[in-house]
């Protein structure tokens, strides 16, 4: 007994020595009791949740907690499924100014086979830092020139990026953009207006030979040839060409947005359109091309001087109630925990509670074709879930419980190991 | 033409009159954040001629006041944001370490929009600040948000005490070590630039103590920078210092002590929870992001309840934006505080009211509902600390100067008609609204990625 007591004691010790590591996940059976559960497909019930296997096992009211289960007790504590960011560099970038760091930007205009899942850190420390407030799930998204890369879904759990992957990839396009890119682009309005042009000439040269490409290709699989060419770039975009997964199109600007309608619906491609934070502006195109638009940051400045200053707060519930598939995120690295937030002002500017729930779970779910495994609370479902006091969207609430993939996950990251601490710091003053 | 003219000239007074201007207004049946002297429900808040005057039940007013029914709602003092940069032509003079004798208040733009959009968000005041890249930067201006005025001096507020901006750490370094090949280049570099540049100051001060009392002959060479430096020796200035690491906030407070120099206020102080007790003692006050970290080396090992550890310690602790975008939402901001060290309502209020006013040499004018005090107010839908809350109204001085039920989408007062109507640029990442090091990347390091992230 003693013995173990030495070693549970050198264990806490090694804990608090080593402040900056979170402990490790739980993995079993768990039966949360009695909460309230948000299922965001099938409203809202008191009830019972069995974890099992990594799954949602079972629903409802359980009365019979099985051999070697956890039960934890939830009355008046609130379940909801795991968050989903649409669009983030989390795992991607470690630190925001040392480039060494940043893995999100590969050398090139036209680089789409660069997969972002490759290079995502399973132990970035801003990873337990986002899913200590209810984020299960996000993009990891790459930056850069016109085909920049390949997102991934990744839950935010796991040891190696295999184990973090959600079950979907996105190849990206920046589609070529007439706008300024910040207050440090000063460029010329016909420089502008030349480069997009270009850029635009580049995007159609590359489709024409990425469509002459799929052709051949499914001649030869037609034909059981194996081709002998090493193409990558094409590769990748193969299955756009052949409509058999979508392309991530980062648009914003409503001229852009128009353009880039025109431009899906010429190449009868399947899009997700990314960003449009000009949505609101084009509203009747957008939904009568029928495509999905993962917008935000929510909390953003007006693209332009002249547009009303909480237009970006309303721009995800005037697309939304224009009858648009929205989901929101963030487009954050280090603070994607502030995506209920994200949403939370969406809900004060327009959008509904219910809509901006499901804009950060079964939306994006729907939109990467995996809402048969993430984004409510079903039975059959991966078991993403959090356990709060509260409204997770209101500021003040507290994320008591988390599961990703059925792991336990504890509620620590560097920002609550350092609280823990410092907050009574001994030495004080006097040494 | 002549009638035009005439209205014309009416018109540009009228609007040139707006900045001195002091309203009287009646608040009525309001839940009144008095910050200062708790929570008073259906509570009605006096403003004549720009102060506030009775805060009680049923108060009435002559016919010239202004009534509004703030019933439901949540009235409390305007946000006081102790680090901004909008409303500012440029911000940073990179040429030396030392730059004190610059001052960013001959540059005041009192038509940037920014200052709207801060009033949409209930800020009354913000701290315009000088950058980041010098040891010891420029003087700052405390402005209220008169939008409306076209007088740059409209904004300034009167008899503000003055504030400097200090900086430690990765940025002096970069620009000057780095970019400059000139000391400081390490945190060493930069402590010697303070005791180099006040012991200057000491040996300044005391060559005109002696011109003056006669005991030399020949003036010394009068010196901007000096005279500035010496103001801060006299206690005349507060510092507010842009730091991050505990080591280094240490060192200024040594340093410091050593020239008898004790009005300080570090700014985003992201380590500031590691020696919250020394800043205690030392009476140094912090202002701080909510949530930013990670975006530079210095504020990778940083804590969002950073703000909770400081104002368990005794520290005056505020929150502060330091960026457009953020400035429009501090109230949402400093709420964060109860999610990450769960401050109760008023400890998380004070942080965007009546402390950033007190680092700012200003608590006692503002940052509270009290008889006496300016008649800055902020009016929200809900309770400001909620997530739903949306900003109705914003009066300075007795003034409404944003109206949810007045707001027209296009706010810019002066609209430039070399201006594209469509001249938008995309600004999708919170932090590049960040001004910290405006002027210096374009200048300096051409080429750098001064567009991906900006360093705060």
């Amino acid at each position: 007994m003693k013995i173990i007591n030495i070693i549970i004691t050198t264990l806490f010790m090694t804990c608090v020595l080593q402040a900056q590591m979170v402990s490790k996940s739980q993995s079993g059976t768990f039966l949360l009791k009695n909460a309230t559960l948000h299922t965001v497909s099938n409203g809202t019930t008191v009830g019972d949740i069995l974890i099992k296997d990594g799954k949602i096992a079972d629903m409802g009211t359980i009365t019979q907690a099985e051999a070697g289960s956890t039960t934890i007790e939830l009355t008046g504590m609130h379940v909801y499924p795991g968050m989903i960011d649409g669009g983030t560099k989390l795992g991607l970038s470690e630190v925001g100014s040392v480039s060494l760091t940043q893995d999100y930007r590969e050398l090139g205009d036209f680089t789409p086979h660069m997969q972002a899942l490759t290079a995502v850190n399973p132990n970035s420390v801003s990873i337990p830092v986002t899913r200590t407030n209810g984020v299960t799930t996000v993009i990891a998204k790459t930056e850069g020139g016109l085909f920049p890369g390949t997102a991934a879904l990744i839950n935010l759990h796991g040891y190696t990026p295999q184990q973090m992957y959600a079950g979907f990839k996105g190849v990206q396009m920046n589609f070529p953009a007439t706008g300024r890119r910040g207050r440090w682009d000063r460029r010329k309005d016909e420089d502008i207006k030349k480069d997009s042009e270009k850029a635009l000439k580049k995007l159609n040269d590359i489709w024409k030979k990425a469509v002459q490409y799929a052709k051949i290709d499914s001649a030869a699989t037609a034909s059981g040839k194996k081709r002998d060419d090493y193409n990558p770039q094409m590769d990748a975009l193969l299955p756009i060409v052949n409509g058999t997964a979508p392309l991530m199109i980062e648009v914003n600007k409503d001229k852009d947005i128009k353009a880039a309608i025109k431009w899906v619906e010429k190449n009868k491609i399947k899009a997700i359109f990314t960003g449009v934070s000009e949505g609101y502006r084009v509203t009747e195109e957008l939904a009568a091309a029928g495509v999905s638009v993962i917008t935000g940051p929510v909390l953003s400045i007006p693209g332009r001087s002249s547009a009303s200053y909480d237009i970006a707060y309303k721009n995800a519930g005037i697309m939304q109630k224009a009858g648009i598939k929205v989901a929101i995120r963030t487009n954050e690295t280090e603070n994607v925990r502030n995506l209920p937030f994200n949403a939370g002002f969406a809900v004060a500017y327009g959008m509904g509670v219910e809509e901006a729930l499901k804009a950060v779970t079964i939306i994006p779910a729907e939109i990467f074709g995996v809402d048969d495994q993430l984004g409510s609370l079903d039975k059959g479902k991966v078991a993403n879930l959090f356990v709060c006091d509260g409204d997770p969207f209101e500021t003040k609430t507290q994320i008591e419980y988390l599961f990703i993939a059925g792991y336990k996950v504890p509620i620590e990251s560097r920002h609550t190991l350092l609280y823990d601490e410092f907050l009574k710091r001994d030495p004080g003053v006097d040494r | 033409m002549k009638k035009y003219i005439i209205s014309l000239c009416t018109m540009m007074v009228a609007v040139m009159a707006i900045g001195q201007e002091t309203g009287s207004i009646l608040i009525k049946n309001g839940t009144v954040l008095t910050i200062t002297n708790g929570v008073k429900e259906n509570t009605d808040v006096l403003i004549k001629n720009g102060k506030i005057e009775k805060i009680g039940k049923d108060l009435s007013a002559d016919r010239s006041t202004q009534v509004i029914d703030a019933k439901g709602q949540y009235v409390m003092p305007g946000i006081v944001d102790a680090h901004s940069h909008i409303a500012l032509e440029t911000v940073n003079e990179a040429t030396n370490p030392v730059t004190s004798e610059v001052f960013v208040g001959d540059g005041i733009d009192p038509q940037d929009v920014g200052i709207y959009r801060a009033l949409a968000g209930g800020v009354t005041i913000s701290h315009a600040m000088h950058g980041s890249a010098n040891a010891i930067g420029g003087e700052c201006e405390t402005i209220k948000h008169r939008y409306g005025a076209w007088d740059p001096d409209d904004l300034r507020m009167a008899n503000a005490p003055r504030t400097i901006k200090f900086a430690l750490g990765e940025n002096p370094i970069r620009v000057h070590g780095e970019g400059r090949n000139i000391t400081p280049n390490t945190r060493m570099g930069v402590e010697q630039v303070f005791r180099s540049a006040f012991s200057e100051a000491q040996l300044y001060k005391k060559a005109w103590a002696d011109f003056n009392s006669k005991k030399t002959k020949t003036p010394p060479t009068y010196s901007r920078r000096m005279e500035t430096l010496v103001d801060i020796l006299d206690g005349e200035i507060i510092i507010h210092c842009h730091s991050y690491r505990a080591d280094e906030l240490l060192m200024l407070m040594n340093v410091l002590e050593d020239y008898g120099v004790s009005r300080l206020c570090f700014q985003h102080v992201n380590e500031g929870f590691k020696v919250a007790p020394e800043l205690a003692e030392f009476g140094a006050g912090a202002s701080v992001f909510s949530d930013w970290w990670a975006y530079k080396f210095e504020v990778y090992y940083s804590t969002a309840y950073n703000a909770a550890i400081l104002v368990k310690n005794g520290v005056v602790t505020s929150i502060n934006s330091d960026s457009g975008e953020l400035i429009r939402h501090l109230y949402h901001e400093a709420a964060k505080t109860q999610r990450y060290g769960n401050l109760t309502d008023n400890e998380a209020l004070r942080l965007i009211t009546i402390n950033p006013a007190i680092q700012l040499g200003i608590g006692d004018r503002v940052g509270s509902i009290e008889k006496g005090k300016d008649g800055d107010i902020a009016i929200f839908s809900g309770h400001p600390l909620s997530v739903y809350t949306i900003p109705q109204m914003t009066i300075v001085d007795g003034i409404v100067r944003f109206d949810i039920n007045n707001d027209a989408q296009d706010m810019r007062i002066d609209i430039d008609p070399e201006e594209k109507f469509d001249d938008t640029f995309i600004n999708l990442h919170a932090e590049d609204e960040e001004r910290c090091m405006q002027d210096v990347y374009s200048e300096l390091f051409l080429g750098e990625s001064a567009h991906s992230h900006s360093h705060h």
